[in-house]
């Protein structure tokens, strides 16, 4: 069975006077492995146990392939969950774990045994069948309750944060499972998590949620080069934000009269740069380059980071390679192509809010 | 220290099970005095638990014992052979008061399940009041109450009947049942639930294939509370049963009345040891250890 496309149109959800989630609308493509992104409280564990169907949308609709879903109870809707926590219950050992859901469709026995044991054997437990569920380990609770959900061969399969109390050997060893299970199986996979370099590492598509609303939705590389928003970048790990503003298609950053030309309409917007997109140079007066001085450098294991104070009072950081010799203090320029940069409308965020 | 005594000895396990001699640190030579006091105290809670039965039995056993003889001029089986007399009423007696002992038992966790889910489960408004209104049959004497709704189970032809006296037991057992699980409720986590209604499991089939089972221990010691309760229920069963309804506390009140202290005492100790046995057993299958541990062994 294939997986499920699944659109949430103009979904609303309070908690008493709270909101969690804001008009929310969102295709989620069939097949897709799509990432809900967005730190904790953002909605983005409200949004999953709607589609779920455990809790129910204030106003709005939830469609499965254009069916809606919202008279559709949690036990009949086709789609598989998975939370933070293992879950697994107790009274039961690791094969009649992932059985429940087939008990609870009145499968037969042989037909049961047959595919909870071919499920085992995928995610590795055929061992562990009989074991008490209490003898796991947390990587293979997290594998039964994975395998208890994908065994129903759900239309879409819903995690919630599933590793995040795992060691991060395991979570890598687990998000490759899930990833390879989805290849396998092309069901359409929501994964729910507050980190965004799971997120870009695991998820074909990536839905950024902040404060109850969408933020943005695309591929990975899209946060990276074309981030939607200041939040969006500010979320996606920008630290050089160059304010200015923009008038008749030209952006002027304030302080360092750097020029930008750009679509936005005119006022007050932000130049946004990633510190691995700009490099390290010496002065030399060409156009490209910001000259100042480097200010501190930190070893952050993959890379350096340079922070420069460049002429004109502003600070910027620079990723440069660990091999690169620093000298505090001395006059250097920063190599900043066109290319680099992404000129955002100010405070986005706040204005669509 | 190498020749100490096994049972004194700290035992450790190994994953494999195999058992390792306790290192012997600066407390080990606390370890035996501590133990032999533990021992002890258990010992005398048990002797006091105990003893209250020893005169029962005696007395049970007594055909003719008159002051101030210490022990019976006479010994004669006349109490225990009224307790397996088939003519007598105690072996019916002891089958009613196990039968509505056991039906109370069984309504009061139906009811108390739900109840006791909302309160232990819910924050709503009034969940105070609820929770009081629970409490209130234990609070406010029984008999006040039975003597004022006592009218409504004779209207309703229920005055004199054994389901009359179940229903009626109901009051003070239901409380306990909803209070001993509003509790177990309030310690769960109630994504079990979300989790096995995503799994497939209709509103009803999560309560009964995950809940229950999740809350079996709370449940079990709610039915062994209300049994007991029930078991040893004595003016409500008299008002509403009206004296047809004849379980053991009414035969044994009677035995007492009469001044037939042998036929008293071998009532007594039928109305004493079958609960004590459920107790004993009970705790036993609650923990998969021995009575005796469960009890005393953690002072």
């Amino acid at each position: 069975m294939t997986g499920a496309a699944i659109t949430l149109a103009g979904v609303r959800k309070s908690f008493g006077d709270t909101p969690a989630v804001r008009d929310l609308t969102t295709d989620i493509p069939a097949g897709s492995f799509t990432a809900l992104l967005g730190p904790s409280g953002c909605g983005k564990s409200t949004t999953l146990a709607m589609i779920a169907g455990l809790l129910h949308p204030d106003t709005g609709d939830i469609r499965f392939d254009g069916r809606s879903q919202l008279g559709v109870p949690a036990e009949h809707r086709p789609a598989g969950l998975v939370f933070q926590k293992p879950l697994l219950f107790p009274h039961l050992n690791v094969e009649q774990n992932v059985a429940f859901g087939l008990r609870m469709r009145r499968l037969d026995r042989s037909q049961t045994r047959e595919r909870v044991a071919a499920i085992l054997d995928r995610v590795q437990l055929t061992a562990l069948a009989r074991r008490r569920v209490g003898e796991l380990s947390g990587g293979q609770e997290q594998r039964v309750a994975l395998a208890r959900a994908l065994v129903l061969e759900p239309r879409a399969l819903l995690l919630d944060e599933p590793f995040s109390q795992l060691d991060a050997t395991l979570r890598a060893e687990m998000r490759r499972l899930v990833k390879d299970l989805h290849t396998e199986s092309g069901v359409t996979t929501v994964f729910v998590t507050h980190d965004q370099t799971e997120a870009v590492e695991v998820a074909d598509t990536i839905a950024l949620l902040l404060d109850g609303h969408l933020a943005g939705q695309g591929d990975p590389e899209m946060f990276y080069a074309a981030p939607p928003s200041l939040a969006a970048a500010r979320f996606f790990g920008v630290t050089n934000e160059l304010p200015g503003t923009v008038r008749d298609g030209q952006f002027t950053a304030a302080a360092t009269g750097l020029r930008r030309p750009t679509t936005l309409p005119d006022g007050p917007a932000v130049l946004v740069i990633r510190p691995e997109t700009i490099s390290l140079t010496s002065p030399s007066g060409d156009d490209d380059t910001m000259v100042g001085v480097a200010v501190a450098a930190r070893f952050a294991g993959t890379h350096l980071a340079v922070d420069v104070q460049l002429t004109g009072g502003f600070l910027v950081t620079v990723y440069t390679p660990v091999t690169t010799s620093v000298r505090l203090g001395a006059p250097l320029a920063i190599d900043l192509p066109q290319a680099a940069g992404v000129v955002l409308a100010a405070d986005r965020s706040l204005v669509s809010g | 220290m190498t020749a100490k005594p096994p049972t004194t000895t700290t035992r450790r396990v190994t994953a494999q099970g195999a058992p390792i001699e306790a290192t012997t640190g600066p407390g080990a030579r606390w370890v035996l005095p501590v133990r032999m006091g533990r021992r002890l105290l258990v010992g005398l809670l048990l002797v006091a638990a105990l003893l209250p039965l020893v005169p029962l039995l005696v007395w049970s056993l007594a055909g003719q014992w008159r002051y101030p003889a210490l022990l019976p001029q006479q010994l004669s089986l006349r109490g225990m052979q009224l307790l397996v007399d088939p003519r007598s009423d105690t072996l019916r007696g002891l089958g009613t008061s196990a039968g509505i002992a056991a039906a109370v038992a069984v309504l009061a966790c139906l009811i108390g399940f739900p109840a006791g889910r909302a309160i232990g489960l819910y924050r709503f408004r009034g969940r105070r009041v609820v929770q009081f209104l629970l409490l209130a049959p234990v609070i406010v004497p029984g008999l006040a109450v039975t003597l004022g709704i006592q009218v409504f189970f004779v209207r309703y032809h229920l005055s004199d009947t054994v389901v009359g006296v179940i229903l009626v037991q109901l009051m003070p057992t239901v409380p306990y049942a909803a209070v001993i699980l509003g509790a177990a409720f309030a310690n769960l986590d109630i994504d079990y639930e979300r989790q096995a209604r995503s799994l497939g499991a209709g509103p009803l089939r999560v309560q009964l294939f995950v809940t229950v089972p999740l809350l079996r221990q709370a449940i079990a010691v709610a039915a062994l509370m209300t049994f007991l309760i029930s078991w040893s229920e004595y003016v409500l069963t008299l008002l509403v049963g009206g004296g047809q309804v004849k379980t053991l506390p009414l035969l044994l009140f009677a035995a007492i009345g009469s001044s037939d202290t042998t036929a008293a005492a071998a009532l007594a100790m039928l109305v004493i040891v079958p609960p004590l046995l459920l107790v004993l057993a009970a705790a036993r299958l609650l923990s998969g250890r021995s009575a005796g541990a469960v009890g005393f062994g953690r002072l």
